[in-house]
């Protein structure tokens, strides 16, 4: 049969206006931004206006300051960026990294515990917590939203049993240093493991095909159920990095913190979902990137060290991420509409 | 016959007059100085490829947007609709194939739905549940007002938008692929309903890919492509070649490509396989064979393919491959045996929309084309760019699947699988909802599997498609095999007899 004699339709081939100016970047950088040149705009000129308005924000401490602050945000974000790719949410992040606070501390200060082996479980804990939610949204067939839910509260209550709400203080300094003695000039340990963890999720989203099976699953799950990937293991599974990951979060802060107390992490689970959606992902799934997540908590970092030395009080900071978010996510969605 | 006016009929009319309506999207000239006119008590088929531009007409007509050139006259009156609200008050409403309704509100609820009736400043349920009957048994629908429109049949759901259009004191009902998802007992009924409410003066027009409906409902015909009128026949009985030809703008000589001789040795063999909507099937497919499963929709079909996919569990039976038994544990041992399935519902299971094609490509392949886990974009692009070329996809790697026509879609799922060189492809509606140039295109593809020597099971409701193809016919009827014809007797008629026993 002859298919000549009728020109192709004009959506095959959709024009797309932003090729031309990717062309100007080298292809390492464009490869790198895939997806995220808007919020990475969004960073570079926040920077811009905040070195115009102090200059101290752009000494090397400040930038440092800013990277040790994000250092638990941006690991809540990794595992949440897989989450959301994924279709699903974790509204128990926050909890559950409040929860390993207080295993470490309790551990190690009440049970004896030597401290590393405290942090491991405390890790471990926090990784069940996460399986529970994968079991529980795979198995049970809960809401993603209301398993997690559920999650948040459970943890929370449990990180109260533990010392019945008391915080426990005193760390030894050999463990708190790791979140603030700087090798080379730049890295803390915490900082250290934090980047190579980014690292690792930015090839394993991209180059693994476990990563890859993600955003299909985010696409449509039916599909990649299909087409062979195990759906329900994969699930479980993002769902317990994400657990461990908050975990370790939680060992991060403790050192940060000199201590142990139950209330940490409240609403980081609100932050966490704000960076990674800043970052270009899209909330019903299969959309999302790590360097885009990665941008997202720099985002939310810079902006809230640039209004903290510019003297703007906590509450209006709020007011101003609120706006951020709200920004991001509608430029966001003008440029798909324009992309169709 | 054949009459390309730019002129409908002269002088006042009591229909609706369409003039001259042009429509641009973007780069897209969606319409052209496009003329139609409907009478009174009639329906106007309105035909076309996908994209030649029938959804821009019924949506111009029903408001959703404006022409950007072009008039249109209602009874006579100059007719602007500017909202869908607007369509709906002068009496031309829109049932879309896709059903509006919301699946958690009673169906009186969703008749009356942005006009709730009231009663005192309370919602006056009573009278909004006896109106909504009222319009239902019309229909000759009987089902309760108050039952949530979840629980509805799809055909149902259907005549429920008909009803609440009725309500609304429709004169005009534009109906857009009304029977993709009706059987054919479902739409016998459809047509019955049709031609009722034509004779009450009401007026339709029939927007739909199948000819052979055309020519049962219509009574007149207006073909359309690129935007442009380009034919109009003042019956509906148009020989479907000549119909087809004005659809694609070229001769198509022959529909269905010559699959070759099916082999002896037996690929896929299913033994009394029984399931929750299918019992006691057994067949085998050999290699270089197509066997097509007929039946009335209800019969089982899909339902029996996805469970020889490993897709949904089975109670009892066996299937094997080249002698081997699978455990039906799940659709991955069945791909990695061999069997694949490119399924009824594109949209939501074939392929991930908003995932490039290579993304859609690579997906089912994730495990060969990865070394130790690790994938290379550039083997995931050349994996894509070979399917592509293959298949004779029109796009790039790198093109969301969403962008595509429904026929390029479809040849994407295929691709998918094709990189795994696999024994026996399941196709479940393979072209449903494509339309007929691209169809061809598809049934080629499917010939050139049976002919590379894989087996093939081609799952059809349109007849024609699986006595076309197939060299054998398995038929399905409330869930039992009825029988297996081969090629020679399997006619209309015999398959027919045994679907409906």
């Amino acid at each position: 049969m002859s298919t000549t004699g009728k020109a192709a339709p004009a959506v095959d081939t959709p024009p797309s206006p932003s090729d031309a100016h990717r062309a100007r970047l080298p292809s390492w950088v464009t490869g790198i931004l895939t997806g995220s040149r808007g919020p990475a705009l969004g960073l570079l000129a926040m920077c811009v206006v905040f070195f115009i308005a102090t200059p101290y924000f752009l000494t090397q401490s400040n930038l440092l300051n800013i990277v040790d602050q994000t250092a638990v945000l941006g690991l809540l974000a990794l595992g949440m960026t897989a989450v959301i790719v994924m279709g699903g949410i974790d509204l128990s992040v926050g909890a559950t990294l409040a929860l390993a606070t207080m295993v470490v501390g309790w551990l190690s200060h009440d049970q004896g515990w030597p401290l590393w082996l405290s942090a491991v479980a405390a890790i471990a804990v926090a990784g069940a917590c996460g399986l529970a939610n994968g079991l529980g949204i795979t198995y049970t067939k809960l809401p993603p939203f209301i398993a997690t839910l559920a999650m948040m509260s459970i943890a929370r209550g449990l990180a109260n049993v533990i010392t019945d709400g008391q915080q426990i203080v005193g760390f030894p300094d050999w463990f708190d240093n790791l979140s603030t003695i700087r090798y080379v000039g730049v890295f803390t340990v915490c900082t250290a493991v934090l980047a190579a963890l980014y690292v690792a999720g930015w090839a394993y989203m991209r180059y693994r095909s476990g990563g890859r099976a993600l955003y299909a699953m985010g696409g449509s799950a039916e599909v990649a159920r299909l087409a062979g990937i195990k759906v329900k293991q994969r699930t479980v599974l993002v769902y317990t990095v994400t657990g461990l990951l908050a975990g370790l979060a939680g060992v991060f802060l403790t050192m940060r913190l000199d201590s142990s107390q139950p209330s940490a992490g409240t609403g980081y689970e609100l932050d966490t979902i704000a960076a990674v959606v800043i970052g270009g992902a899209s909330l019903s799934g299969g959309v999302g990137s790590i360097t885009g997540t990665l941008i997202g908590v720099l985002i939310i970092g810079v902006l809230r060290n640039g209004l903290n030395l510019l003297g703007v009080s906590p509450f209006i900071q709020q007011i101003v991420i609120g706006l951020v978010i709200a920004l991001a996510v509608m430029l966001d969605v003008l440029r798909r509409r324009e992309a169709r | 016959m054949r009459d390309v006016s730019r002129h409908p009929a002269a002088g006042p009319s009591q229909g609706l007059v369409v003039r001259g309506i042009s429509k641009r999207f973007g780069v897209t000239q969606a319409l052209d100085r496009f003329d139609l006119e409907v009478r009174p008590g009639e329906v106007v088929a309105l035909l076309g490829e996908n994209g030649a531009g029938k959804s821009t007409v019924s949506n111009v007509i029903a408001g959703t947007f404006p022409s950007d050139t072009g008039e249109m006259t209602w009874q006579g009156q100059p007719y602007e609709p500017k909202t869908p609200g607007d369509a709906i008050s002068h009496g031309i409403g829109l049932i879309h194939q896709e059903m509006r309704l919301l699946p958690d509100l009673s169906v009186a609820e969703n008749v009356f739905l942005g006009r709730l009736l009231h009663r005192g400043g309370r919602i006056d349920r009573g009278e909004m549940n006896r109106r909504a009957r009222e319009q239902l048994r019309r229909l000759g629908l009987d089902i309760s007002p108050t039952r949530l429109v979840r629980t509805l049949r799809v055909a149902e759901q259907q005549q429920v938008e008909i009803a609440k259009a009725l309500t609304l004191n429709a004169r005009l009902l534009i109906l857009d692929e009304p029977t993709a998802a009706l059987g054919g007992e479902e739409t016998d009924h459809l047509f019955e309903r049709i031609d009722a409410l034509r004779d009450e003066g009401m007026s339709f027009i029939y927007v739909s890919h199948r000819l052979e409906e055309i020519a049962r409902i219509c009574d007149r015909v207006v073909v359309m492509r690129d935007g442009q009128l380009v034919a109009t026949h003042d019956t509906a009985q148009v020989p479907v070649v000549q119909l087809v030809e004005e659809m694609v703008g070229r001769s198509i000589e022959r529909i269905f490509p010559d699959t070759g001789t099916a082999g002896a040795r037996e690929v896929l063999r299913v033994r009394n396989l029984t399931g929750p909507s299918f019992q006691d099937v057994s067949f085998s497919v050999h290699e270089s064979e197509v066997l097509g499963i007929a039946g009335i929709v209800g019969a089982g079909r899909t339902e029996l393919v996805r469970a020889v996919a490993g897709v949904d569990p089975v109670t009892g039976g066996t299937v094997s491959v080249e002698g081997r038994a699978l455990r039906l544990r799940g659709p991955k041992e069945a791909i990695e045996a061999g069997v694949v399935l490119v399924p009824e519902d594109r949209k939501g299971q074939g392929a991930v929309l908003d995932l490039s094609i290579g993304d859609n490509v690579a997906l089912p392949n994730l495990d060969r084309i990865s070394h130790r886990g690790w994938l290379s974009p550039r083997r995931v692009a050349a994996v894509a760019g070979e399917a592509i070329s293959l298949m004779t996809v029109k796009g790039r790697a790198g093109q969301p699947v969403r962008t595509l026509s429904g026929g390029n879609q479809q040849k994407v799922v295929i691709a998918k699988w094709l990189e795994r060189k696999p024994k026996v492809v399941i196709l479940d509606e393979p072209t449903r909802g494509i339309d007929v140039g691209a169809r061809a295109a598809i049934y080629e593809v499917i010939a050139d599997l049976a002919r590379s020597g894989m087996a093939v099971v081609v799952v059809s409701s349109d007849l024609d498609e699986v006595l076309g193809l197939s060299h054998r016919v398995l038929v399905l009827s409330r869930g039992r095999q009825r029988g297996i014809l081969p090629a020679a007797e399997a006619t209309d008629a015999a398959v027919m007899r045994l679907a409906t026993a």
